[in-house]
This record gives C-alpha cells, sequence and structure tokens, in this order.
C-alpha cells in the first residue's frame, strides 16, 4: 500500500496524520501541493488544517492546486482517498463528493471528543468495524455543517453512502448528538463507488491511548488490509 | 480596464449562522429589522483587450467556478461605469 499524504499551505494534521500511519505500521510520504503527479500512489491522504487560509470558501483554493488535477484524475480510476476535516470540504469543493461544508450552526469553533455511529462498516475504510458501532473521535472544525438538498440527501441515504453519524454517549442520531448542525448528523461520507472517503473528525488523533484514545484505528487498520488485497489482485494479473 | 463588483451570498433555501446571530443582536438593540444575510463582496478586475462579450464569458465562469459554491450559493454582478 503506497500512501500519499497532500501538504497544503495551511494544512496542520499532515504531520499527524504520517505518525498515525506509523504507529499503524505503514510508511507514508509527504507530498507538496505543487506536485502535478501521484501516479504510483494507492491511497491519497488530503489532511486537516487551514489550506489557504479558508480565504474565499474553505477548500476553495486548495481544490485548485495542481496536484489536485492528479488527484481526480487518481480518484476517478479508482484509486482511494481519504479526506479528513479540511480534506472533506476540499474534496466536496472539487465535486467528487456532494454537498458542503458550512458554518457551524452554533457558529463556535468546536474543539471537543465527539461519539460517532458507524454506519456503513465496509471495505475499504471501515471494515474493520462493526456495523452501529459506536466510537469517539475528536472533532475540530469551524465549518462542518453538512449542507446537502432534499434529493442529494435521499440519494445517499438509500445508497448506504453515509459512513459515520454524529450521535449522542448512547448512540441516538438526534438534536442532543448533532454537534454542527449537520444534515441528518451526518459525519462522513462515500462517493457513489465507494473509494473516496471524506469525513470532519480526525482519527489520526486518536489511535493511541496516551493522546486520544484508539477508536481511530479501525479506519487504518481497513485501509491497509484493502491495500494488501489491492495488490493481491495486481499480483494475480 | 473593467472592474466588477461581485457579490456572493448563500442561497435563500441555505440557513445563514452568521445573518441571524446579526439579526438577533440588531432586535436586541430594538432596530426594526426583519431579517439578515451575511455574504461576501469583491470587486474583480480584468485586464485590457477584452470585448464585451468576453469579458461577460470571463466573469461569469470566475463565478461560477471559483468565487461561489453553486451547492450552496448564487452570485451576482455589476460592472463600474
Amino acid at each position: 500500500m503506497k500512501i500519499g499524504i497532500v501538504r497544503f499551505p495551511g494544512s496542520n494534521c499532515e504531520t499527524d496524520c504520517l505518525e498515525a500511519w506509523r504507529v499503524m505500521g505503514a510508511a507514508a510520504d509527504m507530498l507538496w501541493h505543487q506536485e502535478t503527479s501521484v501516479r504510483g500512489y494507492d491511497l491519497i491522504v488530503l489532511p486537516g488544517g487551514f489550506s489557504y487560509g479558508d480565504y474565499l470558501r474553505t477548500g476553495a483554493i486548495a481544490r485548485f492546486s495542481p496536484i489536485m488535477a492528479d488527484v481526480i484524475r487518481h480518484a476517478r480510476e479508482g484509486g482511494l482517498v481519504w479526506g479528513i476535516c479540511n480534506g472533506f470540504q476540499i474534496l466536496t469543493e472539487c465535486g467528487l463528493l456532494p454537498g458542503a461544508l458550512l458554518r457551524n450552526a452554533g457558529l463556535s469553533f468546536i474543539c471537543a471528543p465527539q461519539f460517532l455511529r458507524v454506519e456503513k462498516a465496509a471495505p475499504p475504510f471501515t471494515g474493520a468495524y462493526a456495523p452501529g458501532q459506536v466510537i469517539c473521535l475528536p472533532i475540530n472544525h469551524g465549518e462542518g455543517n453538512y449542507c446537502i438538498d432534499a434529493a442529494g440527501r435521499r440519494e445517499l441515504e438509500e445508497e448506504g453512502r453515509v459512513v459515520f453519524r454524529y450521535v449522542t454517549a448512547e448512540g441516538a442520531a438526534d438534536a442532543a448528538g448533532n454537534p454542527n448542525g449537520s444534515a441528518g448528523n451526518i459525519a462522513g461520507i462515500v462517493n457513489r463507488a465507494g473509494n473516496v472517503l471524506g469525513m470532519m473528525p480526525h482519527p489520526e488523533r486518536a489511535v493511541e491511548n496516551l493522546t486520544g484514545g484508539e477508536d481511530g484505528r479501525g479506519l487504518f487498520r481497513s485501509l491497509l488490509s484493502a491495500g494488501r488485497e489491492r495488490h493481491g489482485h495486481r499480483d494475480e494479473t | 480596464m473593467s472592474k466588477a463588483f461581485v457579490q456572493v451570498t448563500l442561497k435563500r433555501s441555505i440557513l445563514d449562522p452568521q445573518g441571524s446571530a446579526v439579526e438577533k443582536a440588531l432586535r436586541q438593540m430594538d432596530y426594526p429589522v426583519e431579517a439578515v444575510r451575511v455574504g461576501k463582496y469583491m470587486e474583480v478586475t480584468l485586464r485590457d483587450g477584452l470585448d464585451r462579450a468576453e469579458r461577460e464569458a470571463a466573469l461569469e465562469e470566475i463565478c461560477r467556478r471559483v468565487l461561489s459554491n453553486p451547492v450552496i450559493e448564487e452570485y451576482t454582478f455589476s460592472w463600474e461605469e
């Protein structure tokens, strides 16, 4: 599994991602946003942060950086793309994922542990979790209010593309469990082909008990086993 | 040079938490306010040498692709006289 983490000017979670992959036993390369090719990589991670200072809209300028044209090509050809927080915002801006992320309903920047329910427990991103499992990951954003029109929302739900929902400790996806006003308590979604995941919570900050728990490990484990399988198939052909 | 004034606002159907906060504050100050929406204002100056159709087309595309996100926003623009 060859993993690349894209560093934009203003990214600030790329080193956390690198460290999380190291903890999980995998190496990853840091890719500068001015590079023009991601060929050879199986997984591209778009990390959290404030790319280009969040000017104009979150992710709006990063989406046009040179590397993104090839990340879009990579995604369209079935390559894995994982956007976390600002990475999710970039993925909606460039149209790889539907909807948009708006200012949190309460207007405040939220930095807190948050319960999530795993709605879709399936490879390549979440195969290591149990369906309906409640996990706790840190959230750290001012603009995580997921917004999508009614038709788009119906499509996501009917196609089972909601991967994570914000919930209470008891696992209820109600107003009390919704930190930022997101439609349907949506915290993470995949594209139709299932190879692009965008999520607001930070699993890379939850891979060690010393800092934030281990509930994020499932994503890394799922991706590593998906990577092994992909390479297995590739070797056969 | 031709200068354009671009306004980007959230679509009516999208809740505007900033606007709501300003609206509430103004009401608390006893101003006769019905509603407030917060948007963005930008000035874009295009290079010389474009005819009218070219500059309209260029600015339309800039607004649609970059300055606004059509999922949540709409835009209007006018040209400096």
